[in-house]
């Protein structure tokens, strides 16, 4: 990693969990900030311009969508990793959406953590094994019908296997050793979903999401 | 008037009124003559006639009928089409019972067998308004108080959606309003109220004066009893959460601050806690387990976590009902977590994917562990791998276990369906 440390923004309004996760971070990263609610975020957000913006899903007034939603327009160059107690698929599925780069979960490990605040810094997306789970689940299934866009409504088979490895534990390096390519494709290969789970018009996804919750699957 | 009592007392002791029920679906009116037929176990022709022969004289058998239709309560469980038969329906038949009662009275007046004017037009005032009052207060089931929507009592008649407490009060207004005036006009009918003309009125004035200062007086009490429910459900619920969290995470914590000194049992604590209030949270009902591989799954993870300690993460993708077959693919994928709990637990978490196609289901377990080679395996582990692999032969399935260049071992099995 030649690249400098990168400059981060901690959102959450639990203070105990900022200071935890600023400790944690400290050797890795370079904590230029912290806030407790939207407004501070976005002024924060403004103000420092940071590489990589750690925002917690649910927080008053709107929570880390609202934040995305107002901040992230402006400054293409601050990216944002989700970072959250819930694994429901309908907070992760809105966060990508809206503009996050990854999701992880608040249990992941401090030089994980600050893994995937690099990764994410560079431009690349961060899946934890449940999302790369709940991207599976989301594409499965007959393609859209005419009308759609097939390049995006679909996951290629590369990606499906990616994915599927992320699914099972392995981390980016082992990915690319077990299929035989590059990281740097892996790498690909998931911005490639991250895409398409943004853009992707497919109007199960959010849907998909929401029932998921609901409905247990047959 | 006495001989109405009369024939309702003989028809229905009072000790048997409760559990006298009207059937209105079998009945010709109101159900009276069939459920007490039916109490009694005649057919409903007897009591019919019976009525009938009452009515005859002086209208007893039409005003006994009436009542019992007012006191009796409709028989609990006919079909909801009955239960929610709308209002008019029954505005039109207590329309139709009422003139029904007029034309009979008129009747028997015209025949001559009639006591007096004063008496009778009064007495039938009086015994609807009285009858309007008692249905309010004193209802079947005893229910004074408002019904407590929307499992309320149900209350004599068809009607069954309790009245609203503000309702009630002006049915039961309008009811006292009818036996009071029933009363003047008796008494002025016979001429009691010539001593006491002044007195009268005074009254009169009195009793409206108090009506106009009472009534948003009950009108506000109606509203608060509204409110006061309300506010007792919200404190039910917050009773409910409280109980949960006190019974749940407060115990935990207490239980992880005295464990402090073995981080592993501490971290046990935590994930079981995690999973129990996310359940909760998501209002998962836990038989799931039972019904759907995934849910079956993430179970059996739990339980192994439980007494094995470590984190394993359960990621699902699609899922299946729990058939024979996906009975075997749980029963070997149990078994492998449960090694991966044992030998590698310590180093590191263990991901458990399992995805289910309309093809195949596969599940993969994998841990961080030193790893170990399959061909190797001494010959007490060779029982837990047959376990595995025998299990998934058995049902036309495949077991690959793979060791990783830098560690961690992965145990994949799959199984087409539709195969056998």
């Amino acid at each position: 990693m030649s690249a400098p440390t990168p400059r981060v923004v901690i959102v959450d309004d639990h203070g105990l969990f900022r200071s935890g996760v600023r400790s944690e971070l400290a050797r890795h990263v370079d904590v230029v900030g912290e806030a407790a609610n939207v407004e501070e975020a976005v002024a924060c957000i403004d103000d420092l311009r940071p590489d990589v913006v750690l925002i917690d899903v649910h927080m008053p007034d709107g929570g880390g969508l609202e934040v995305i939603r107002r901040a992230a327009h402006e400054q293409d160059s601050v990216r944002f990793l989700a970072l959250s107690v819930s694994d429901a698929a309908e907070d992760v599925i809105a966060m990508i959406r809206a503009g996050a780069r990854g999701y992880v979960t608040k249990t992941i490990s401090g030089p994980d953590l600050a893994e995937a605040v690099e990764r994410v810094r560079d431009g690349d997306a961060v899946f934890s094994p449940r999302l790369a789970g709940f991207v599976l689940d989301a594409f499965a299934g007959e393609p859209p019908p005419e009308g759609a866009d097939v390049e995006l409504d679909q996951l290629t088979a590369r990606e499906r296997e990616v994915l599927q490895h992320i699914a099972r534990g392995y981390m980016y390096k082992e990915v690319a050793q077990r299929l035989g390519i590059s990281a740097k494709t892996v790498e690909a290969h998931v911005s490639a979903v991250l895409r398409k789970l943004q853009l992707s018009s497919r109007h199960e996804l959010s849907r998909w999401a929401m029932e998921r919750r609901l409905v247990d699957p047959e | 008037m006495i001989g109405a009592m009369a024939v309702l007392a003989d028809a229905a002791p009072a000790e048997d009124m409760r559990r006298i029920r009207r059937d209105p679906e079998a009945g010709m009116i109101a159900g009276v003559c069939a459920g007490i037929a039916g109490r009694a176990g005649i057919d409903p022709i007897i009591i019919r006639l019976a009525f009938v022969a009452a009515a005859l004289f002086s209208g007893a058998g039409l005003i006994a009928y009436a009542l019992a239709w007012i006191f009796i309560p409709a028989r609990q469980g006919g079909t909801v089409a009955a239960r929610l038969r709308p209002a008019r329906g029954n505005i039109e038949a207590v329309l139709g019972i009422g003139l029904l009662v007029l034309s009979a009275a008129l009747l028997l007046r015209a025949a001559g067998w009639w006591v007096s004017d004063a008496v009778v037009w009064p007495a039938i005032a009086a015994a609807i308004g009285g009858a309007l009052v008692w249905r309010q207060f004193v209802g079947p089931a005893g229910a004074a108080a408002p019904a407590e929507a929307p499992r309320g009592p149900v209350q004599a008649e068809t009607r069954v959606e309790p009245l609203p407490g503000a309702r009630r009060l002006s049915v039961a207004g309008v009811g006292v309003a009818l036996v009071l005036g029933a009363a003047l006009v008796f008494l002025w009918a016979n001429g009691a109220l010539d001593a006491a003309g002044d007195a009268v009125l005074a009254t009169v004035v009195v009793v409206v004066a108090l009506g106009l200062i009472l009534a948003p007086v009950w009108w506000r009490l109606g509203r608060n009893l509204a409110a006061e429910r309300a506010e007792r459900i919200r404190s039910q619920e917050r009773a409910e959460l409280g109980a949960h969290l006190h019974d749940s995470v407060l115990q935990t914590l207490a239980l992880m601050q005295r464990r402090a000194d073995d981080p592993r049992e501490v971290a046990a604590l935590a994930r079981r806690q995690e999973r129990e209030l996310r359940a909760w949270l998501l209002d998962r009902p836990p038989a799931r387990a039972g019904e759907s591989l995934a849910g079956a799954l993430e179970a059996a993870a739990a339980k192994v976590e439980e007494s094995h300690g470590g984190g394993i993460e359960v990621v699902t993708v699609g899922d299946c009902a729990l058939d024979d077959r996906a009975e075997a693919v749980l029963a070997a994928a149990r078994e492998a977590i449960l090694n991966a709990a044992k030998f590698a637990g310590d180093a590191g978490p263990i991901d458990v994917f399992a995805e289910v196609t309309p093809q195949r289901i596969e599940v993969f377990v994998r841990d961080r562990g030193p790893g170990f080679d399959p061909g190797s395996l001494p010959d007490d582990r060779q029982g837990v791998r047959e376990s595995i692999v025998g299990r998934m032969e058995r049902q036309g399935g495949r077991t690959e276990i793979r060791t990783g260049a830098d560690g961690g071992t992965e145990v994949e099995l799959s199984l087409e369906r539709g195969a056998s």
